[in-house]
């Protein structure tokens, strides 16, 4: 599905990834935790494709395409989907106008008419009702007003209907109550399939006890440290990134 | 100064002035002949003059507009009229400058309420008239005022009894039909202790309209096409040619406990000098809001003036828009002058191409003006390099306990918006569109009154004539 080869990304002339290499097949969930300001979430944005940043080598490649080469709407027709770790708030554009654009654009880059209009209030309020959401959300601004929680509940909200193949999810679970990291991970768990990857960006082992990975890779000053299972995120949790950020010095 | 224009204005003033209303009310004459003598001295405003400093009328002093001596419907196409009229609105129509009884819908108003023409009210009630004409504005403080006060043809003139409040608004349509002429109007609201009224001001041109159904450029005629042909026209603009000049001053008095809504849409051809000043005076208690929506005109000036009582409110909203060569000034000053008073100013602008902006907006606190409560916002977006707005707050405040803010920006959208909306699949260009008219519509949103939204919504999405710009979106 995705494979990062070497990628070396900078922010001016300054060096934030350093040579990250990262394979992630269909069906597979990769969880990538690290200190702050390791770079996590630049990896998310130059993914998804997001301006600012400078490849200086090394490449991504998404589906046998070369990623980095597409516009930010391409690779979110082509399946690409970033959760914010930050979401932004568009006051003046309604939040189901842009969940129907979206997942119209989607169905026009793939052929596809548009979405019949009942099918898709049906579709928009039952993904409402598994992420417990209130109704009157829809109707808002996009992300307007909302509080933290809200917004990132609005964000997996949007993955569930436009049911991407590759999720990137940053930092989904901060900022979330243990009934809303519940209500999420229902809800990425639900979106589970042999079809679709993702990558959950996080600090904490709580999200994995409900949303188990596949691999654990550690990032650190803007090189992958560590990969490993499940345990590996277990072991962070009691230990720390202190050992394994030394192991690598 | 310009003099010379001044006295050439002041001998033609000559020609017409037996065919003024009010000739025969030696107040008026002897208003009208001092302001012809302040403005032979002064002209219209320079670049000068602080208050005019960002906008050069030279343009008007060039050519010699001539004044429409009477009444003429025979331009005036019925199908467009009744396009432009708001349809649950009493509605009071001037044609260049002259009331049209024929073309306006006045019947069944309350016996409490009169609406009628300027020219009507000299002749039937001039004490009113005298009491209020030049009361809320200096004629002296700039040379439209002045001009304005010596020339004006006609006008409206509402006046609403004590606790009457009227369901229907009043719109009053100011249409032009001549090349290198002027309308001049003096307009008078005068709503009575308790009393509320809305009343909407529409400038419009009707060749603008003409030119761009004609070229058929985007003119699907429903009752709303036709608003919004007129601003789409070749491009984006405002769709005529023709050369004219609006002179128009509005007083406005609200009472004790009086509630006074104020819409301004100027929608003035793409060659015309447009000059509209709104004077308010309120008394203890008073509310007051006007929205002020600018799209039309080569130049167009608006100024709006309050003067604060007691524990009175006002807000001010503006939009502006502006493309190709327009240029659009707002000039606002609002006089806190006594105690406990409120008010709120919100003017945003979205200027393209070659337009350019200018925000003044004065706040003045009295030094018995202690508890006032203000706060004065301005935002720009430049959507082109070459486009350029002038914004100026200012604070002048002699009290000591008060509490006063005032913002500013001019800037580009914000990218982290852009990437965000590219994120969930909508292309760059469409992204840039939804966050302008996102921006623009916030205001057209503040429109209480259902029919005025829309036409004014449907003139903002005239703006995006291009890119699909869509209603859907909000
Ligand atoms: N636009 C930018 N300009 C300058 N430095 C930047 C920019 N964006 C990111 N950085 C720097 O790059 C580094 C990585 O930032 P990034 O946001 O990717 O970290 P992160 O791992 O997501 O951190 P956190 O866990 O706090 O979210 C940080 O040192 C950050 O300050
Ligand atoms: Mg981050």
């Amino acid at each position: 599905m995705l494979s990062i080869k070497n990628l070396h990304v900078s922010v001016g002339d300054k060096p934030i990834l350093k040579g990250i290499n990262l394979e992630i097949k269909a069906g597979e969930i990769h969880a990538i935790m690290g200190p702050n300001g390791s770079g996590k979430s630049t990896l998310s944005h130059v993914l998804s494709g997001k301006g600012g940043y400078t490849v200086t080598a090394g490449s991504a490649t998404y589906q046998g395409k070369d990623l980095l080469e597409m516009a930010p709407e391409t690779r979110a027709r082509e399946g690409v989907f970033l959760a914010f770790q930050y979401p932004v708030e568009i006051p003046g554009v309604s939040n189901i106008y842009l969940l129907k654009a979206a997942l119209n654009s989607i169905r026009k880059h793939n052929g596809q008419s548009e979405v019949d209009a009942m099918d898709f209030l049906t579709l928009v309020k039952d993904k409402v009702r598994l992420l417990e959401m209130d109704e009157k959300f829809l109707y808002r601004a996009v992300n307007e007003g909302f509080s933290g929680g809200e917004k990132k509940r609005n964000e997996i909200l949007q993955m569930a209907i436009l049911e991407p193949k590759l999720c990137i999810m940053d930092e989904t679970d901060s900022g979330l109550d243990i009934d809303a990291l519940k209500i999420v991970s229902e809800g990425v768990n639900s979106l589970r399939s042999p079809e679709r990857s993702f990558v959950m960006v996080t600090h904490y082992q709580r999200l994995l006890d409900y949303i188990k990975p596949d691999f654990v890779h550690v990032l650190a000053h803007g090189q992958i440290v560590k990969s490993g299972g499940a345990d590996l995120a277990l072991e962070l949790e009691e230990k720390g990134y202190g050992w394994v950020e030394e192991a690598v010095a | 100064m310009n003099t010379a224009t001044a006295s050439r204005y002041a001998a033609e003033y000559q020609t017409i002035a037996s065919a003024l209303p009010g000739k025969n009310l030696p107040w008026l004459q002897a208003l009208r002949a001092q302001a012809l003598t302040e403005f032979s001295a002064q002209g219209f405003p320079s670049p000068r003059e602080e208050e005019w400093r960002y906008t050069n009328v030279s343009g008007i002093e060039k050519k010699l507009f001539s004044p429409s001596i009477s009444l003429n419907v025979d331009e005036v196409d019925a199908e467009w009229l009744t396009s432009v009229q708001l349809e649950d609105a009493w509605v009071l129509v001037l044609v260049n400058g002259h009331f049209s009884a024929e073309l306006s819908v006045l019947d069944g108003l309350p016996e409490a309420v009169s609406v009628m023409s300027m020219a009507d009210a000299l002749a039937k009630q001039p004490n009113t008239v005298e009491k209020y004409l030049g009361k809320a504005v200096d004629q002296s403080e700039h040379g439209f005022i002045a001009f304005n006060t010596a020339w004006f043809t006609d006008g409206l003139f509402v006046h609403v009894s004590a606790k009457m409040v009227l369901d229907r608004p009043i719109q009053v349509l100011h249409v032009v039909t001549c090349v290198d002429q002027m309308a001049t109007t003096r307009n008078i609201i005068i709503a009575d202790d308790m009393a509320e009224v809305k009343v909407i001001e529409t400038f419009i041109s009707r060749d603008g309209v003409y030119a761009a159904s004609q070229s058929g450029t985007g003119a699907a005629i429903s009752r709303d096409g036709v608003y919004a042909a007129s601003l789409s026209g070749t491009g984006a603009v405002v769709g005529s040619n023709n050369a004219y000049l609006t002179a128009a001053v509005t007083e406005v008095f609200v009472g004790q406990n009086a509630d006074v809504t104020l819409y301004k849409l100027q929608s003035e051809s793409e060659k015309a000098y447009h000059f509209g000043g709104s004077y308010i005076k309120q008394a203890r208690d008073a509310r007051f809001t006007h929205h002020n929506f600018a799209f039309g005109g080569l130049l167009a000036r608006s100024d709006i003036h309050v003067d604060l009582d007691h524990a009175s409110e006002c807000e001010l909203n503006g939009l502006y828009l502006g493309v190709k060569r327009q240029h659009i000034d707002n000039h606002t000053r609002i006089n806190h002058l006594k105690p406990h008073a409120i008010s709120r100013e919100l003017y945003k602008g979205v200027l393209d191409d070659r337009a350019r902006g200018v925000f003044q907006g004065r706040v003045i606190v009295a030094e018995d003006a202690q508890k006032t409560d203000s706060q004065m916002n301005n935002r720009n977006l430049l959507l082109s390099d070459d486009a350029e707005v002038d914004t100026k707050p200012q604070l002048e405040i002699y009290a000591d306990d008060v509490k006063c803010a005032h913002g500013v920006t001019v800037g580009q959208l914000d990218e982290k918006s852009i990437f965000y909306l590219q994120s969930r699949c909508v292309d760059e260009e469409t992204a840039r569109n939804m966050l302008t008219f996102a921006f623009a519509n916030e205001m057209v949103d503040k429109i209480k009154i259902k029919s005025l939204h829309d036409r004014v919504l449907e003139q903002v999405l005239a703006r995006f004539p291009q890119q699909g710009v869509n209603k859907e979106w909000l």
